[in-house]
C-alpha cells in the first residue's frame, strides 16, 4: 500500500469540528465525500503515519483519510 | 488506600517511530543514530531485530555494523519524536494530571484518584497501553505498583507491549530474586561495590542492614535499602519533558584519537561554547562543571569541580574543564571522546558574589561579547565567527549545538 498525500476541501462546523468534503486524487479527478462515518485518532500501520482518521463513504466505497500534522493522506493500493 | 502508580515506557521509542513511518523496513534490523559515515555516530535506539544481533544502545555505529552488516541506520528525527512524546502525554492526561516525564519516552502517572480499588490499576494500564497502540502505532510496557521505583522496575520486567503488576503483598516473591542492578540507581559501579559485600540481588539489598549499606555507599546506600523494601514515598510531580533540564552538556566522539593536551583544549572549547550557548538560551548558569573522558579502548571516567561563581561563559567553562582534564588524565591511552556538562543550575539573572580581585568588570564584558557572538552566529551561521584556537584544527571544530539535545535527567528534584 502507498501513502498518497491529497488536496482536500474541508469545512468547519459551528462546533469547530473539521469535516472533509472532497479530495483531489493523484490524476486530478475530484471526489466528493458523501458521508463521514467515523472520526478517531489512529495510526496507519499500512502506510506509516498517525493522526485523525476519517472513515468516509465515497461513491459507495469506504475510504480512509488521515489528517496528520496539517496534511491529508490516503491509504492507497 | 495505597497509591496506584503507573510507569509507562515506550518500547524502542525512536526505532518504533521510524518503523511506523517506514513500513518497508519493519522486517529488518533498524538502529537510529548519528551519521554513520563520520565516526561520531552512536546508536540511540534499536528495534527488537537489531537487538537479536547484539546491537546495544550507546555503542558506536561501526561496532553495530560489524555485528549486523544488514543493519538499517537512520538519522534521528527529534522533532517527530517530540511530537509523539507530546501525544502520548495527551493520552495520559485523559486519566490524570499527575504525570511526570522521565526522559522523552518514559512517564510516571499517579492514577490513585480514579481507582476505586487498587486492583483497577492493572485495567487502566492495559487500557492506556492499547490506546497508545491504536492512536500512535507504537507499543509501551507499563509497570503498576504502589510506588514509583517498583512501577519503573515493573515496566522493565516484561517488554514489549506488556503490563506487569508489583503489589504490596507480592513484591518480595516477584522482585527480590532479581539482580541488584535492575533497581533504579544501581549503576555499574554501585553494583560492583555491592557485589564485593556479597550483595547480588534486590532481596540482598532489602535484607542487608541499612547502616551497613550507608557505610559502604554513603547516603545512597540507605536510600537503596528503602527502595528495595518498597518504602519509596516520592510523589509523582507534574513535570513536562522540557522542564527536566538538570544539566546542560555535550559530548563528542572525535574524528581521530587525541594524543596531546592541545587537541583536548580545542575540543573542550568547542564543547564549552555549545554548553554556554545552550545555558544562555535557557537563561541558566551552572556552578559545577563535569567532564567525561573516554579512551580508545572505550572505558570512560567522569570528573567534576565547582566554580566560584555560577557561569554561562564558554571561557570559564572551558578553562575549568581543561584544568579538570589535566588533573585527571595521565595519557596512558589516547582519548576518543570527550564531554562537558554544566550542572548545579540556577537562573541566569541571580546576583553573584563580587570578587575581591575586581575582575567583575572583565566578566561582564566577556558576557556581552559572548552574547554578541551568539547574535552573529544566528544571522550568519555557526562558522562565521570562531576562536583562533579552533581554526587551527578544523577536524575538531564541529558544531555540536544541534547534534545533542537530549539532557540527562535526575530522579531527585
Amino acid at each position: 500500500m502507498r501513502k498518497v498525500f491529497v488536496q482536500v476541501t474541508a469545512s468547519f462546523t459551528k462546533e469547530g469540528d473539521l469535516v472533509p468534503m472532497a479530495f483531489t486524487w493523484e490524476n486530478g479527478s475530484k471526489y466528493g465525500i458523501d458521508k463521514v462515518l467515523d472520526v478517531k485518532k489512529a495510526a496507519s500501520l499500512k502506510v506509516g503515519g498517525h493522526g485523525v482518521r476519517y472513515l468516509c463513504r465515497v461513491r459507495n466505497k469506504e475510504v480512509v483519510l488521515f489528517l496528520e500534522d496539517g496534511k491529508w493522506f490516503l491509504e492507497a493500493k | 488506600m495505597e497509591r496506584v502508580i503507573l510507569h509507562c515506557d515506550l518500547n524502542n521509542f525512536y526505532a518504533s517511530v521510524e518503523c511506523l513511518y517506514n513500513p518497508e523496513i519493519r522486517h529488518l534490523p533498524v538502529a537510529v543514530g548519528g551519521n554513520p559515515k563520520e565516526r561520531r555516530g552512536i546508536v540511540l535506539a534499536k528495534n527488537q531485530l537489531a537487538k537479536k544481533f547484539g546491537v546495544t544502545t550507546g555503542e558506536a555505529i561501526w561496532q553495530s555494523m560489524q555485528k549486523c552488516p544488514n543493519l538499517v541506520v537512520l538519522k534521528p528525527n527529534f522533532e517527530l519524536y517530540m511530537r509523539f512524546s507530546r501525544e502520548v502525554r495527551e493520552i495520559f492526561s485523559r486519566y490524570t494530571s499527575l504525570v511526570e516525564a522521565f526522559g522523552i519516552d518514559e512517564c510516571w502517572l499517579d492514577i490513585t484518584a480514579i481507582c476505586k480499588k487498587k486492583e483497577e490499576g492493572e485495567r487502566f494500564a492495559y487500557e492506556i497501553k492499547e490506546l497508545i497502540k491504536a492512536e500512535l502505532g507504537i507499543t509501551a510496557s507499563v509497570g503498576v505498583s504502589f510506588n514509583k521505583i517498583f512501577a519503573k522496575l515493573g515496566s522493565d520486567m516484561k517488554k514489549p507491549d506488556a503490563v506487569t503488576v508489583i503489589s504490596t503483598e507480592g513484591f518480595r516473591e516477584k522482585i527480590w530474586s532479581l539482580p541488584a542492578k535492575e533497581l533504579l540507581y544501581v549503576g555499574r559501579s554501585t553494583d560492583k561495590k555491592l557485589q564485593k559485600s556479597g550483595i547480588y540481588t534486590i532481596g540482598d539489598i532489602a535484607q542487608a542492614s541499612p547502616l551497613f549499606l550507608k557505610r559502604q555507599l554513603g547516603k545512597w546506600g540507605e536510600t537503596l535499602w528503602y527502595f528495595a523494601n518498597g518504602m519509596d514515598e516520592s510523589p509523582v510531580h507534574r513535570i513536562e519533558y522540557e522542564q527536566t533540564i538538570k544539566g546542560v552538556g555535550n559530548s563528542m566522539t572525535l574524528p581521530r584519537d587525541l594524543h596531546i593536551d592541545e587537541d583536548v583544549k580545542t575540543t573542550m572549547f568547542v564543547l564549552a561554547e555549545s554548553v554556554s550557548r545552550r545555558l544562555r538560551n535557557h537563561g541558566l548558569k551552572g556552578k559545577t562543571i563535569q567532564i567525561y573522558i573516554r579512551d580508545n579502548e572505550l572505558s570512560g571516567c567522569e570528573r567534576q569541580g565547582m566554580l566560584r561563581n555560577a557561569t554561562n561563559l564558554s571561557f570559564e567553562i572551558a578553562n575549568k574543564a581543561m584544568s579538570l582534564f589535566r588533573e585527571s588524565w595521565d595519557w596512558h591511552l589516547p582519548v576518543r571522546s570527550l564531554g562537558v556538562r554544566a550542572t548545579g543550575l540556577s537562573p541566569g539573572e541571580e546576583y553573584t558574589q563580587m570578587t575581591l580581585l575586581g575582575d567583575d568588570e572583565k566578566r561582564n564584558k566577556r558576557e556581552l561579547l559572548e552574547i554578541a557572538i551568539d547574535r552573529i552566529r544566528d544571522r550568519f551561521g555557526h562558522y562565521s565567527i570562531q576562536r583562533a584556537v579552533l581554526i587551527k584544527d578544523r577536524d575538531l571544530s564541529a558544531n555540536p549545538v544541534e547534534e545533542n539535545v537530549i539532557h540527562p535527567v535526575s530522579y531527585f528534584r
